[in-house]
């Protein structure tokens, strides 16, 4: 079989969404049209490849594509594959999208944002192909940032209305954790064999001897990921919440294939985690109590759509239990079975009331008293207020990992004012060309150097995240982590201006287009400030795209080099420099929440000028 | 059940939350009613201009919308220049108007107290406590979502809760050890001394507890409902107002503990001042403007509307010689989606009659299917029927469909069904989105009874429930007599009668109670025709109604009938138990019934933008029966989009006219009521029913976000009684967008046949229909059947009415009809016997 077919079945609805984005809003029927057709023929394709690798090799398809950027330890490849767990996948993924699409075009109908819907389904689409068929970290991780936004894209699609703007922010910032400990595995990969890694010779990789201590890290790492992405045990709660777009959004995302990427990292990446034999216990140990929490919360459920939630997610903790336990076919068949399932129950949600009212004309009304059959009161009550609080996950996720962020970011607000921050920035520039002039001569003081600059990038982004007053500010914060990023980075290990070109290019241009568009808003509506939503997407649809692809990359999202810089700074720190590491990890996450929250704070929400209708707060 | 005793000013407060409040019910009684009914015992524009100003809802179109119209002709200048005669003032001219910009700020006047605790302590309280409080309410008043039900005594909220936190392991607060959850255990907690606490003076309590049950006012509203209507619930649940006012203020109190520690201070200590809720309303030049353009609006339209009809009127009293007996009679139901439906059955079968009136047929009874348990009203909501009907025989029964229960929840199951059943749900999805068909997750009217079952309408000495089964001899002639005399169908009996209630069918619909009969409180007509049909039938009945001046003759039979108004098909019932096989007039009926049914369904598929204009009545017909049953079709059909009047009288006044689907059209006739005393009774089902229709479309269109339930797209079923927005949002009332985008905000204008003494002194007999029209929350007039001139109600009396000789003239249906999507001008048929 053609290894070209595996380049075009990842990249054919990438390029179908970019033109999908020049289709003019009103032409309902052409988006929607369009969009089936791509679908449908990638449908087709997928569904031919698949029969012909069937029938032929079954052996995995490997696409290594042109070298895109290298220096002495880096090797970014474009590169796909194709194997069964490939072709499951991308046999009901595209399957569902195609439903769902076609269910959409009417239901959406006359919809505000009609246009919208499509290019994020495609563009969802096409995030999920570069992930099924990626052929090495870099391309996975590509099409992870798009699911990421995707998802936060959908579940604001409302966004008018502050829940579902608030929900998406959520949901986003446990996607980006789930990202660093994506982006800390690969770090690691390549400490260890140092090269980029491409997934097809994962076995062969694995059959090295690497440290326990390694190998369960790396695992964890991997499972910290996928545990993010699917919603498991601790991460529960942002589920239910990602139900705010149209229901057919929910279906195909929560639903079916979005929620499922975690079973599809923990597939592809089982040469690496099975090195450690803790990693397979702790999965079936989570997969467990996720599978019990989610069910007893399922079965107290009295909205339909978080009913839905639930259950899929006790059958996804069932599906780790059966990768820790090796049953990788079995998993791939409970992966489409749930997901056909699922989409099919979101879809039909609606209809629960008149048919449930049918029914109880037509039976007698039986309680279930399950809780109270077999347990004590006490335990049974408890139990069940447990259920209904989904055992505290949402709370907890905020107590324990967004609150100390806005303390500690608060507390940096009250320490420093402006003047401090211009003066700690001068002094440190010059510390900075000091200590370049000085590295050679002195030992461990590039280290220590290094950590500090990474210590100091770490406290910009913490005053982004938490500035509530000046949108520019916070901005600019982001952009000055980056730099500092880069510092510290370039005292201990040597950068090539070009490495530092390609990282910081990417970012430069997105902050002074984006620094152009909030001053241009600011000349407009006199107040930019982050203390409540502004909505100002109402009035200016226009600044606000640009302002978001601004965003994007700003964050290291692949329509930049500074995706590729990203990968190569973090090549550059070494093993023992586990505190730059954690620094440019945290950056990397607060980074990516403070420029969605400075977006979605100005341009999303209820519309601070209220001179139509807004709906209530609560709504 | 207990209720602590609480002071007047309390009593006061959570009595007028109640009256405020939206009073939308469980999804499963769906009623159209007044959504602003709190205001209506002001006239029109001051009562929703104040609840603009308290609740800062928009209760208008904005101006660009009104300029827009005038534009396109749909606002007449001669109009606005009456309106703004009539209602402006010396600073006001016309430019004004046309140059008024939609920049005004919505203020309201609710909220200002409880956004203290953001301002002052940097809090969000509703982020936390709201999710939390309205998962506890929908457990404890769920209908049948979740798989456990709530362990704990069913008593009453407040006491569940009580038992429910009374465990070891886990707490309904925050804090496991703080005070709140102490004060729910302890029988004598008070809502004064929790608000002592919460906001100090006694003086902002009405204040704050406004602010707070309006931040979530579709959760508040339907406890206030269900307090006042326990039956409203199928698995009836006890709650108080009162109780979830506590409980929300325990919340807080311990949201507060948590995040501030036990010694934070009340909100007066921040001297915020006092908000009068319900000051009069603030008069300003922006509203006005709004106001005339409104009337400007319902004026353009009335004038063309009074005017055709008045016309119609003239004509068809020349032609008016109707001596020749009509070949089939049909009684349909006053719904503005009947219209139709009677004009193109009128033109297929010239010699045909109808006659509209409220489509329980004047039958109210409860009615028990066959294997069912349950009993459910088919009539008026206002009336409290004391029969029973049950029904045998059926060869119905329920179809269950696995995807919807519980096993596919669990742990075991539902491993083992989404290996088996999930593949094949991928399978039903196809089918579903490719070739849509009636399934068991339809709501269709016509499951509602077979057309074939036994009724017990006769009353054999039997009691069930405290209700009399079946109806005796006088009873059924009451209600023969009433409806045909309502009616004014007196003599001239065809041969065969229709009696066609109406239903709907659609699937994925949580409101599709609202698509059925409103008269059968939310359900199809079906068992009504039938009764009312087998009544008229019977030998005995008819004597009795000789009696009193009714003739019946003896080859006349009723036959009931049902038309389902989303998919446009007509099911007949016990033609068999009344040899009407093969009748030649029914045969002949039917096949007029369906010719009509599809070009009806071709009038209706204009209004669809994905169904081509130049379909034909078959391909219509097809089409609006897949439209029932696909799960992907967020507008089954359009209900009462687009209604804006009530016709009371003779059908010659609108035989003639096109109405496009805007009226609800009531068959009467003034020559049997000379003192107007059917008339009133008429009214007063007519103006709540259809003044509540119509103002509920009204304010759904004008403030969707607010006062209507926003896109139907994000919603969430919670507990069977309420769609809400995803997991953590307040239950939306309302109705959808889907259901309202292409209503216009019209008052309803009702038109009676008779001279304006009558008509005003029928309108006035109760003071509760009154009201309505006192107030203008709907318009009021009449044409006198002697010298056809029109009247219009202003100020407690009938003016006469100047209508224009402008009217339109439509030559050919089937092309008016195919010309334009949007709403067509009303205007008179050319020829009146033009060809089918």
């Amino acid at each position: 079989m053609n290894p070209n077919f595996v380049l075009f079945l990842a990249l054919f609805p990438l390029v179908a969404f970019v033109f999908s984005l020049l289709i003019p809003s009103r032409e309902e029927k052409f988006i929607s049209y369009y969009s089936i057709f791509v679908l449908g023929v990638h449908l087709i394709t997928t569904h031919l490849v698949s029969l012909l690798w069937l029938i032929g090799t079954e052996e995995t398809i490997p696409y290594v594509g042109p070298l895109i950027y290298s220096t002495d330890n880096v090797d970014f490849y474009f590169s796909f594959m194709y194997d069964l767990i490939t072709a499951m996948f991308s046999v009901v993924g595209s399957i569902l999208a195609f439903l769902v699409l076609v269910y959409s075009r009417v239901y959406l109908h006359r919809e505000k944002g009609y246009k919208r819907f499509f290019n994020t389904i495609l563009l969802f689409y096409a995030g999920y192909m570069m992930v099924i068929l990626s052929g090495n970290f870099e391309m996975l991780f590509a099409g992870w940032e798009i699911l990421g936004i995707s998802s936060f894209l959908l579940i604001s699609f409302y966004r008018e209305r502050y829940l579902p703007v608030k929900n998406a922010f959520k949901v986003f910032s446990i996607y980006r954790l789930g990202d660093v400990g994506f982006v800390l595995a690969a770090w690691l990969c390549h400490l260890l064999w140092h090269h980029n890694i491409q997934f097809t010779e994962l076995t062969h990789l694995a059959s090295e001897h690497i440290s326990l201590i390694s190998a369960t890290l790396l695992g964890c790492l991997f499972l910290l990921s996928a545990a993010a992405k699917s919603a498991q045990f601790p991460f529960c709660s942002w589920l239910p919440r990602a139900m705010e777009g149209p229901t057919p959004s929910s279906a195909i995302f929560y639903g079916s294939l979005s929620i499922h990427m975690g079973v599809f990292i923990l597939l592809r990446t089982r040469p690496m985690w099975q090195l450690s034999p803790y990693v397979p216990v702790l999965m079936f140990v989570g997969g467990i109590i996720t599978a019990l929490i989610c069910n007893g919360t399922a079965r107290v459920q009295s909205a339909i759509k978080s009913q839905i939630a639930y259950s899929s997610l006790t059958q996804i903790g069932l599906m780790f239990v059966e990768l820790s336990l090796g049953l990788d076919f079995i998993a791939l068949l409970h992966f489409a079975g749930n997901a056909f399932l699922r989409t099919y129950q979101l879809l039909v949600s609606p209809s629960i009331v008149s048919y449930l009212m049918r029914e109880q004309a037509y039976s007698t009304f039986e309680r279930n008293n399950f809780l109270e059959r077999w347990f004590p009161r006490p335990l049974a009550k408890g139990l069940y207020v447990l259920c209904i609080k989904e055992w505290n996950g949402d709370y907890l996720l905020e107590s324990l990992l967004w609150r100390p962020l806005k303390k500690a970011g608060n507390f940096l607000h009250i320490m420093l004012t402006p003047f401090g921050i211009t003066t700690l920035l001068l002094v440190s520039a010059g510390l900075f060309t000091y200590m370049n002039m000085v590295k050679d001569s002195v030992d461990n003081v590039p280290h220590i150097l290094s950590l500090l600059l990474a210590f100091f990038g770490l406290l910009m982004v913490l005053l982004s995240f938490s500035e509530r007053t000046h949108a520019r500010t916070a901005w600019t914060l982001i952009f000055a982590n980056h730099v500092w990023i880069t510092a510290a980075v370039s005292i201990s290990d040597k950068l090539s201006w070009t490495e530092i070109m390609v990282y910081l290019s990417g970012a430069t241009i997105s902050w002074g287009a984006g620094t152009l568009l909030l001053m241009y808003l600011k000349t407009k509506e006199k107040a930019l400030s982050l203390k409540a939503f502004q909505g100002h997407v109402y009035e200016h649809p226009k600044v606000a795209f640009w302002f978001l692809i601004c965003s994007l990359g700003l964050s290291g999202f692949p329509i930049t080099p500074t995706f590729i810089g990203e990968d190569v700074i973090f090549h550059h720190i070494h093993e023992n420099q586990f505190g730059v590491a954690l620094c440019a990890a945290l950056s990397y996450i607060i980074d990516g929440l403070s420029i969605i929250r400075i977006y979605s704070r100005v341009f999303m929400g209820p519309h601070i000028k209220i001179t139509h209708e807004v709906s209530n707060r609560s709504a | 059940m207990q209720q602590e005793k609480i002071s007047n000013s309390l009593k006061e407060t959570l009595h007028k939350l109640h009256h405020y409040l939206p009073s939308q019910g469980p999804l499963r009684d769906f009623i159209h009613h007044n959504t602003l009914h709190a205001f209506q015992n002001q006239p029109f524009h001051e009562g929703i201009q104040l609840c603009s100003q308290i609740f800062g809802s928009k209760v208008y179109l904005s101006f660009s919308e009104y300029q827009k119209m005038y534009k396109n002709g749909d606002i007449t200048d001669a109009a606005l220049e009456k309106t703004l005669k009539k209602r402006g003032n010396e600073q006001i001219q016309k430019n004004d108007l046309l140059r008024a910009e939609d920049n005004k700020i919505f203020t309201k006047r609710i909220g200002s107290i409880r956004s203290l605790w953001k301002e002052k302590y940097q809090l969000d309280i509703d982020h936390r406590t709201q999710p939390l409080l309205f998962r506890y309410l929908s457990s404890y008043l769920d209908q049948g979502v979740s798989h456990w039900w709530i362990p704990t005594v069913n008593d009453g909220f407040l006491k569940s809760m009580r038992d429910l936190d009374n465990n070891p392991f886990s707490s309904l607060f925050f804090c496991s050890r703080g005070r709140a959850r102490k004060w729910l255990q302890d029988e004598h907690t008070s809502l004064e001394n929790l608000l002592k606490i919460l906001v100090g003076d006694e003086s902002l309590f009405e204040n704050y507890l406004f602010d707070q049950q309006f931040s979530h006012p579709g959760w508040s509203g339907i406890v206030s409902y269900i307090e006042h209507e326990p039956h409203s619930l199928l698995n009836s649940k006890k709650i108080t107002l009162q109780e979830v006012v506590l409980f929300e203020l325990l919340l807080e109190i311990d949201y507060l503990d948590h995040n501030l520690g036990i010694n934070w201070k009340p909100l007066a200590s921040f001297s915020p001042q006092k908000v009068d809720l319900f000051a009069p309303l603030v008069h300003d030049q922006t509203t006005l403007l709004m106001s005339i353009w409104q009337e400007a609006m319902e004026d353009s339209f009335y004038n063309s509307v009074l005017s055709t009809i008045q016309h119609s009127a003239q004509r068809s009293m020349r032609d008016d010689n109707a001596n020749t007996l009509p070949k089939f009679q049909a009684f349909f139901c006053i719904d503005d989606r009947e219209i139709s439906l009677r004009h193109y059955l009128e033109q297929v079968e010239p010699e045909a009659e109808t006659f509209g009136t409220p489509g329980f047929f004047g039958v109210e009874f409860y009615f028990r299917p066959d294997r069912s348990s349950q009993i459910t009203k088919l009539c008026p909501a206002p009336i409290t029927p004391k029969y029973l009907i049950r029904e045998s025989n059926s060869r119905h029964s329920f179809k269950k469909d696995i995807l919807f229960h519980h096993e596919t929840h669990s742990f075991v199951g539902g491993w083992l069904i989404s290996q088996t059943i999930g593949f094949w749900s991928a399978g039903k999805l196809f089918l579903n989105i490719f070739k849509p068909s009636l399934s068991p997750a339809t709501a269709t009217s016509l499951r509602h009874t077979d057309t074939a079952s036994d009724l017990t309408i006769e009353h054999q000495a039997e009691l069930d429930r405290n209700l009399q089964v079946g109806y005796t001899l006088q009873e059924m002639v009451e209600r023969v007599y009433n409806t045909l005399m309502s009616v004014g169908l007196t003599h001239n009996f065809a041969e065969v009668i229709y009696l066609v209630g109406h239903g709907a069918s659609s699937v994925n619909n949580p409101h599709y109670a609202a698509y059925d009969c409103g008269a059968c409180s939310g359900r199809p007509g079906s068992v009504n025709a039938r009764i009312f049909a087998y009544m008229a039938n019977k030998a005995n009945v008819r004597e009795k109604l000789q009696e009193r001046n009714i003739h019946i003759p003896s080859t006349t039979i009723f036959i009931g009938a049902i038309h389902d108004t989303t998919r446009d098909e007509i099911e007949f019932y016990d033609e068999s138990r009344f040899s009407l096989e093969n009748n030649p007039i029914h045969i002949k009926a039917k096949r007029a019934f369906l010719k009509a049914l599809e070009k009806n369904a071709k009038e209706r598929c204009r209004r669809f933008d994905i169904v081509p204009l130049s379909i034909t009545p078959q391909t219509a017909n097809e089409h609006t029966k897949q439209r029932s049953v696909s799960l992907f079709e967020p507008r089954p059909e359009l209900n009462h989009a687009t209604n804006a009047l009530c016709i009371v009288g003779g059908r010659h006044l609108t035989k003639n006219v096109f109405l496009d689907r805007r009226a609800f059209l009531n068959s009467y006739d003034p020559h049997i009521d000379p003192q107007g005393e059917i008339l009133t009774r008429i009214l007063n089902a007519a103006v709540p029913v259809c003044g509540g229709i119509n103002l509920e479309y009204y304010f759904s269109r004008v403030d969707n976000l607010k006062l209507g339930a926003g896109t139907k797209l994000p919603h969430n079923v919670v507990g069977l009684i309420a769609v809400a927005n995803g997991a953590d949002g307040d239950l939306r009332p309302g109705l959808p967008s889907q259901m309202i985008e292409i209503h216009d905000p019209l008052r309803l204008l009702l038109i009676v046949e008779h001279s304006p003494e009558v008509a005003l002194a029928a309108v006035q007999r109760n003071p509760a229909t009154y009201e309505w029209v006192k107030n203008s929350w709907v318009l009021y007039s009449c044409i006198d059947p002697k010298d056809l001139t029109v009247y219009v109600y202003c100020d407690g009396k009938m003016e006469k009415y100047n209508t224009s000789t402008d009217i339109f003239k439509i030559n050919n249906i089937d092309q008016y009809v195919t010309s334009s999507r949007n709403n067509l001008k009303i205007g008179i048929f050319e020829d009146i016997n033009h060809e089918s």
